[in-house]
């Protein structure tokens, strides 16, 4: 019965993920990336954090995906494509030229949209890169395709099938297949380009638990066009639109309460 | 650019239920005191039948919010809505249930207990009842200044509940024989407290929609 009408906060504002803090892997400064005249990704300024899981979200043509490509020079491929400000990994801006690029993709690996296997045997596929790179041991190989599919969750499902052709897995599988790929280069950052939008409920579901337990281990970056998958496993999630990052911070407090509007438009399903 | 029309629909409706629900109550609390103040045994009867239509309607409206957030999936304000649908509902059907025990307080009380009903428990109604309408216009409007408001009317109908039910006590003391009917007398004040108790809490709903924090309205 106090006089008083003076509101006073109660019973919120518990120490939650939002203070943790993380050590940085990655920052962009003042990226901008261009296709030609086209400026796909505008000042973008973020910092990436260690054993995380970061999502990119937004709208088509945002430059998300323009971004995580960046990350470990894909956009190279695309001879239109030039970039202004750094991206600074280990103390390297790793988009100066002196950057051997087949290098910097073995410690930022990435796995695509669609699985793409090689036409090879599970076993190959896994060694296809290791072999490249002049490892022919035999025994060294097998150990490392069985902790790579281990650490994908795809051991156990297909240990027999070692040497079937990787086609012949259902697309859950090839996608994790590919996860395994990566793994096996020993990379310190992934980059996932909608990896689980081509799968069915359960193999997304297989992937995302994958993601989840690969964070103790590397520093993920994830594109994806679902809401609720960035909701369940980011830690912290950017959203872009138009090339400009519009709001970045714990995903916790994007998806209940973002500070900007637009980021509320967009994860209520408003446009995009 | 307003996407997902089938959801804003669905949530107009919603809120609409809502509302008439608040309506609802008001006439509910209304009816009860003038069952109480004017003996009237039939309307009290026909309150506590009444109940059960607004223990129905709170359902409908648990219901179809559970529904929309299983098959829209909200997020931030959009769940939050959803959320304080479920918890204003609820506090709603509280209110016609202190209407309710108002109304069987007055059967207690009986016809021609030559008792005065206490005028401070007519003033804690007007209160009440000013409350809810603006918990409803808070809901409706989304409007934290109205929601806001209503913690000082709650601090009026708590100082007059404290008032009414120091003056029934002495009352006990000198008419001890009236100690049944003087309970029943002050058990329905409480009531009105309660009643607007629940008003607040829906201001406090209001608040957690607008600024995703919870904030205490009642102190």
């Amino acid at each position: 019965m106090a006089a008083t009408i003076t509101i006073e906060p109660k019973m919120h504002k518990q120490p939650t993920a939002v203070d943790e803090k993380r050590e940085t892997i990655l920052q962009t400064e003042d990226l901008s990336i261009y296709y030609g005249d086209n400026q796909a990704v505008k000042h973008a300024n973020l910092d990436i954090e260690k054993h995380a899981i970061t999502a990119l979200i937004g709208p088509s043509g945002c430059g998300k995906s323009t971004f995580l490509r960046s990350i470990n020079r894909m956009n190279d491929l695309i001879p239109v494509s030039w970039n202004e400000g750094k991206i600074m990994y280990e103390g390297v801006d790793i988009l100066s030229k002196n950057i051997n690029t087949i290098a910097l993709r073995k410690e930022i690996g990435m796995v695509f949209q669609k699985p793409n296997p090689f036409p090879k045997s599970v076993y190959n596929n896994i060694t296809h890169a290791l072999r490249f790179y002049g490892n022919r041991k035999k025994k060294q190989l097998d150990e490392i395709v069985e902790e790579s599919l281990r650490k994908a969750a795809l051991w156990d499902e297909i240990k027999d099938r070692l040497h079937d052709s990787a086609l012949s897995l259902s697309g859950g599988q090839q996608q994790r297949l590919c996860i395994a790929r990566t793994l096996a280069m020993e990379p310190n950052v992934l980059l996932l380009d909608e990896p689980s939008s081509a799968l069915d409920p359960i193999s997304n579901a297989k992937i995302e638990e994958l993601i989840l337990q690969l964070k103790e281990d590397y520093s993920i970056v994830i594109v994806t066009h679902n809401m609720q998958q960035a909701s369940r496993i980011s830690d912290k999630t950017a959203f872009f639109l138009n090339g400009s990052v519009i709001e970045y911070g714990e995903t916790e407090k994007i998806f209940t309460n973002p500070d900007q509007e637009k980021t509320e438009d967009y994860i209520s399903g408003r446009f995009g | 650019m307003v996407a997902r029309e089938q959801f804003q629909v669905e949530l107009t409706a919603l809120r609409g239920q809502i509302i008439s629900l608040a309506h609802e109550t008001e006439k509910m609390l209304e009816k009860a005191m003038e069952a109480l103040y004017n003996q009237d045994i039939e309307l009290a009867n026909e309150i506590i039948a009444y109940d059960e239509q607004l223990d129905e309607k709170e359902l409908k409206i648990n219901e179809d919010a559970i529904l929309m957030i299983a098959r829209q999936q909200p997020v931030a304000t959009d769940l939050r809505r959803l959320i304080i649908a479920l918890r204003i509902s609820s506090d709603l059907e509280r209110m016609g249930d202190n209407a309710k025990n108002i109304a069987k307080a007055a059967i207690h009380l009986g016809e021609n207990h030559g008792l005065t009903i206490h005028p401070a428990l007519n003033d804690m109604k007007q209160t009440a009842l000013k409350m809810v309408d603006l918990s409803v216009k808070a809901f409706e409007y989304e409007d934290i200044t109205l929601a806001r408001k209503l913690a000082e009317l709650d601090d009026l109908v708590d100082n007059m509940y404290g008032e009414v039910v120091r003056e029934m006590l002495e009352e006990t003391a000198t008419n001890p024989q009236k100690i049944q009917h003087i309970m029943q007398m002050a058990f329905s004040a409480r009531y009105i407290e309660r009643f607007a108790d629940h008003t607040t809490n829906i201001g406090e709903s209001i608040l957690y929609l607008v600024k995703g924090e919870t904030l205490d309205l009642n102190k």
